[in-house]
């Protein structure tokens, strides 16, 4: 008996251990350094003295952190607001409408999807170029007699951060659209053909019916959408530039994150006690968010 | 289904409210087509062309800028290098993954729901606010400008969701097919490879999915960690090549070209499994 215990252990570690270093060393204990690493002051990547909370309050308190960071978070903002009232709405109306196979449907979601494959980069620079004030956009104005409303799209301050949003709109539509149809398919058909057979109305079909039974897959796009938008860095380093251009407003915490740890905020040295000071405030937002996401669909569902 | 849109039988508002739904979707199939489409046409114009005449057809289609990306300014080494560092990574993924999985899922032992844990806490620590100490970590290991740098952080960026989806696919094998091959003398390394990841398979094209697009697209840690231009992958190659040729916009598209095709090509084959596991963290 003791044989077989002991033989068992030694399987399950056999299996588990490797997977758990990877975890271990490249996702936990970096998540104490970062920690431990706040804590102290640094000059280059020379760790110096303990200092408590103190890059948390230059972070929060003294310029030019303070006016960054919260210009930053602004930001982030509003990747969020916009992506959630433009791209998931869309999404929601594309999924609904998909839902129903109107002719071609197949067609439409085969589409809708592709550029959601394709890398933010690659994306990121191909729009750079259409936004451009020589670029397709303007040229295509001007071809609909449109001419008065071309504009440098990202060489304006009230422009650039909107424009950049809609060609992350752009390449994620397709997303929270089939997510929305998988859970729509899953909206029992009896409840959908015996309303229909009543005679009620679509809109009263859509928000009696359907929208209460998909609140799960609301609330996973809303939390992808949070996340997303706390780890915008891509699309501003290819369309606008790590310095979040013009005069900082298209900033994200991540491009904002980025320069302090590598090359710095306005000075030029990477300054790793900000930096962690700054990644622990993406961590707490994010895990926070997931575990409250876990927390309302798991209530959800014992009421379902 | 009797609830679809469809035009027969169906009343004059109701046919004018699905015309009006596929002009609208149509619409954006456009909007998502004709960028895409417009990028390769230029790719075959001059400069000039591309400024001058944006919408009109290239007067040739010729080669030679593709011939020049793709072997002068090392677009095909980026693309060796993504392809090593994707596959690569995706294999381990797999194994340490789907190891891990079963050594959860199978076994009953008080720490069972701690490991479980340990790794889901990886779907909710974002890998990229670590960048910090994952630099000193990787300069300390000296891995800088080594492909095994990211090909470990991508593995932790895949198993926690590996972990996750296979898990739970695992759990749902009766332990009779277990017990019935330990009879027949399997050892659990035996089992593991014989009776249970054959009935995982569809769950593993899944993860394959749902991990190889982010990978092979990724752009953050190649940033930091591949500066040498022998190892750079795809997304990082393409961000130094419009850094070095920013005003000219035939190489560019050009290189544009290169970076997307090929994932649309392979869409257009497997588009069903490319959905599918693409919206599988989001989708139960």
């Amino acid at each position: 008996m003791h044989q077989i215990q002991r033989s068992k252990t030694l399987w399950i570690l056999f299996f588990i251990t490797p997977g758990l270093l990877v975890v271990g060393v490249f996702i936990l204990l970096p998540l104490f350094m970062s920690l431990f690493n706040s804590l102290f002051s640094w000059k280059q990547l020379v760790r110096l003295d303990f200092v408590g909370l103190d890059n948390f309050r230059r972070l929060l308190t003294t310029f030019p952190y303070q006016e960054r960071f919260f210009n930053a978070l602004g930001n982030n903002l509003t990747w969020f607001l916009s992506t959630t009232l433009i791209q998931n709405t869309l999404g929601l109306m594309f999924g609904y409408l998909l839902s129903r196979n109107l002719p071609g449907a197949q067609f439409f979601k085969r589409v809708f999807f592709i550029p959601v494959l394709f890398s933010i980069v690659a994306v990121g620079f191909l729009w750079g170029m259409y936004l451009k004030p020589s670029g397709l956009v303007n040229s295509f104005l001007e071809l609909a007699g449109l001419a008065s409303l071309q504009r440098p799209w990202l060489g304006l301050e009230h422009l650039a951060t909107p424009s950049i949003i809609m060609v992350n709109i752009w390449r994620w539509v397709g997303f929270p659209s089939l997510v929305f149809l998988a859970a729509i398919d899953n909206v029992p058909q009896e409840c959908m053909e015996a309303a229909y057979l009543e005679g009620t109305g679509e809109w009263k079909l859509f928000w009696k019916i359907i929208f209460p039974l998909i609140i799960p897959s609301i609330t996973i796009i809303t939390v992808l959408t949070i996340i997303g938008s706390l780890n915008v860095f891509e699309q501003i380093y290819t369309m606008t530039g790590l310095d979040g251009a013009p005069n900082y407003s298209t900033d994200t915490i991540g491009t904002l994150f980025y320069r302090t740890a590598f090359g710095s905020i306005d000075a030029g040295s990477p300054e790793i006690g900000i930096g962690s000071a700054i990644g622990l405030v993406i961590y707490m937002l994010t895990f926070t968010v997931s575990l409250l996401s876990i927390f309302v669909t798991r209530k959800r569902e014992v009421q379902l | 289904m009797i609830t679809d849109f469809r035009y027969r039988g169906a009343s004059t508002g109701k046919k004018l409210f699905i015309s009006l739904a596929i002009f609208v979707m149509l619409l954006y199939v456009l909007l998502i087509l004709y960028p895409l489409i417009n990028m390769v046409l230029s790719s075959f114009k001059d400069n000039r062309a591309i400024l001058t005449t944006p919408f009109s057809l290239p007067e040739e289609f010729s080669f030679s800028t593709y011939k020049t990306v793709w072997i002068d300014k090392g677009f095909s080494r980026y693309f060796a290098n993504s392809l090593l560092v994707t596959t690569i990574s995706m294999a381990l993924v797999l194994l340490f993954g789907s190891m891990a999985s079963y050594g959860i899922s199978r076994y009953t032992y008080r720490l069972n729901t701690l490991v479980y844990m340990l790794f889901l806490s990886g779907i909710m620590l974002p890998l990229k606010a670590a960048i910090i100490p994952l630099f000193l970590l990787i300069k300390t290991l000296g891995l800088i400008n080594k492909p095994l740098s990211v090909i470990l952080i991508f593995m932790a960026m895949g198993l926690p969701s590996t972990v996750f989806i296979l898990a739970g696919f695992m759990k749902g094998i009766p332990l009779e097919l277990e017990y019935a091959a330990k009879i027949d003398g399997c050892n659990d390394f035996a089992i593991y490879r014989r009776v249970v990841m054959p009935m995982v398979a569809p769950a593993i094209a899944l993860v394959t999915i749902y991990n190889a697009v982010p990978i092979w697209n990724d752009f953050f840690f190649p940033l930091v960690f591949l500066q040498s231009d022998k190892v750079k992958t795809l997304p990082v190659g393409l961000s130094t090549f419009f850094g070095q040729h920013s005003t000219n916009w035939s190489l560019l598209f050009t290189g544009l070209s290169i970076a997307i095709l090929p994932m649309l090509v392979l869409y257009l084959f497997m588009s069903k499994y490319f959905i599918k596991g693409m919206t599988a963290g989001a989708v139960k």
